[in-house]
């Protein structure tokens, strides 16, 4: 069949073949052409993932390197956590703000001894690297934009480590969640990050792009991982409460008003967007980002309008059905009035106001990391 | 490659009409190629037997995990029946769309309506098969 030309303007991630091999589904995503699902279907590669063993071709994720003897004070000052509290081999979640305390992305911030890793969202990649760049002056760091050098795989399940660690030297029991060590898989030389987007326990191996079909081919054959697609990914992340860029939070809110005050560490001296920040918290926190949950059968997805008090009240941001729980699950900004476990709202659905309650995330609360 | 069953009738959204045999009554559902575009399918809302509609109403609507559809009347006539297991058992539609995963029977209110519809051919060159 001819492809067209917007679909030769996507970009592929190293695994592209062996996915069209397996009969994944592709489609557009932050630029690249990526698998959605597998013929197993997005049920079944959710199960997988919360019962056995997952593997993700999130390739597509930026990775930034930054080098230098500023490179702590640097990563400080363009994020919100406290990078002089990572020790070497440590990693932790963060957020990149503007000057309006606004939420640029977020990230994940590797610790090594020297450098710093910052992997990013795809569909970010370019802004990001612009926006720190413009923050680099004074500093003496170099940051390179290596997201192309690299392929990522997230091996996923509480099945992770049993499957995973006839294939490498390295003592995984002795990474802890959040920690990494470099070393191999099936003889293929990177990250091992303990690390990941699905609530359960689990691995992010960041690996050279051209060695990246020869461990996903490994990791399959042991005939006890599942490929599983985007899809997936995003059922499993939603019922973990864990944000989606581009969803759940973007440049017009705060990690306050997104529920990741956990990620700012106002002590830890100046940063991009802390004046923000303070002036925010002194006025008050006007709306939450909520977790909720709706008891009749319908789906509130990203766009449908919420309404609180019958007023509307801004829109869905994630939802979908959880494939755990059996009852459909979303979030939304709502008044800090209504940000308490239990309150009411409505959702608009296709027309039909549908009755919603508010709950504290995890939707899903069994994962095998919390 | 997706199922194309001889003997039905298709439209361009993707249902199937069978004949059963009562003359005047048909299955409607939906085809194997729109459920695997679907994927996993979480809920079907169908009308309650005497609704009526006509040629190209929509009669319901599906939902996968990644998507919500509708579903759009082959011809006009009357619900006589709906596929009560689907209620309950949704993923019928992904595992046999032609068979327990049908959706509604449908006393037909006229011919005028069947002569639109597409034959196995015409429905495998729709979704380029």
């Amino acid at each position: 069949m001819a492809e067209t030309v917007a679909e030769q303007a996507l970009k592929r991630t190293p695994l592209h073949e062996q996915h069209r091999a397996l009969g994944a589904k592709l489609v557009p995503f932050a630029g690249y052409e990526m698998p959605v699902q597998y013929p197993a279907g997005i049920t079944a590669e959710h199960r997988a993932v919360r019962e056995g063993c997952g593997v993700f071709d999130v390739s597509h994720m930026g990775e930034f390197v930054v080098r230098g003897p500023d490179m702590v004070a640097f990563v400080n000052h363009v994020t919100t956590n406290d990078v002089a509290k990572l020790a070497i081999g440590q990693v932790h979640y963060s957020t990149i703000l503007n000057e309006r305390g606004t939420i640029e992305d977020d990230c994940l911030v590797y610790r090594m001894a020297d450098r710093i890793m910052l992997v990013v969202n795809a569909s970010n990649r370019e802004k990001d690297l612009a926006h720190v760049l413009r923050y680099a002056g004074g500093f003496d760091v170099t940051v390179e934009d290596r997201s192309d050098d690299f392929a990522l795989l997230a091996v996923q399940g509480p099945k992770a480590e049993a499957v995973l660690q006839p294939l490498t030297e390295t003592d995984l029991s002795a990474i802890g969640y959040y920690w990494f060590a470099e070393g191999s898989v099936a003889g293929v030389s990177g990250i091992v990050s303990r690390t990941g987007y699905t609530g359960e326990d689990g691995f992010e191996l960041y690996v050279p792009a051209a060695d990246a079909p020869r461990l996903w081919d490994a990791l399959l054959a042991t005939g006890q991982v599942t490929p599983c697609g985007l899809g997936a990914r995003d059922t499993l992340r939603l019922e973990m409460g864990m944000a989606l860029y581009g969803n759940d939070i973007d440049d017009t809110v705060t990690p306050y008003e997104g529920n990741l005050a956990w990620l700012v560490k106002l002590a830890k001296g100046d940063f991009v967007g802390k004046p923000a920040l303070e002036a925010q918290k002194a006025a008050g926190i006007p709306r939450r980002l909520v977790g909720f949950t709706v008891a009749e059968r319908a789906i509130p997805r990203h766009g449908y309008p919420v309404l609180v008090d019958g007023a509307p009240s801004g829109v869905v941001c994630s939802g979908t059905m959880s494939p755990m729980l059996g009852v459909a699950i979303g979030t939304c900004y709502v008044p800090a009035s209504h940000a308490a476990p239990g309150s009411a709202i409505e959702i608009d659905v296709r027309g039909k106001r549908v009755p919603a309650t508010v709950v504290k995330p995890p939707f899903y609360k069994d994962a095998s990391h919390k | 490659m997706a199922n194309v069953p001889q003997e039905l009738q298709y439209t361009k959204e993707h249902e199937y009409v069978k004949a059963t045999d009562d003359p005047n009554v048909v299955v409607i559902g939906i085809t194997d190629y729109a459920q695997g575009e679907l994927g996993d399918i979480v809920y079907v809302d169908l009308p309650k037997p005497g609704a009526s509609f006509g040629g190209h109403d929509v009669f319901g609507t599906i939902e996968a995990v990644k998507a919500v559809s509708e579903l759009y009347a082959p011809i006009a006539g009357e619900v006589v029946e709906v596929n009560p297991r689907l209620d309950g058992e949704p993923a019928l539609v992904n595992s046999d769309p032609y068979g327990d995963g049908w959706m509604i029977k449908v006393r037909v209110a006229g011919d005028a309506d069947r002569a639109q519809l597409m034959d196995a051919a015409a429905y495998s060159g729709l979704i380029g098969q």
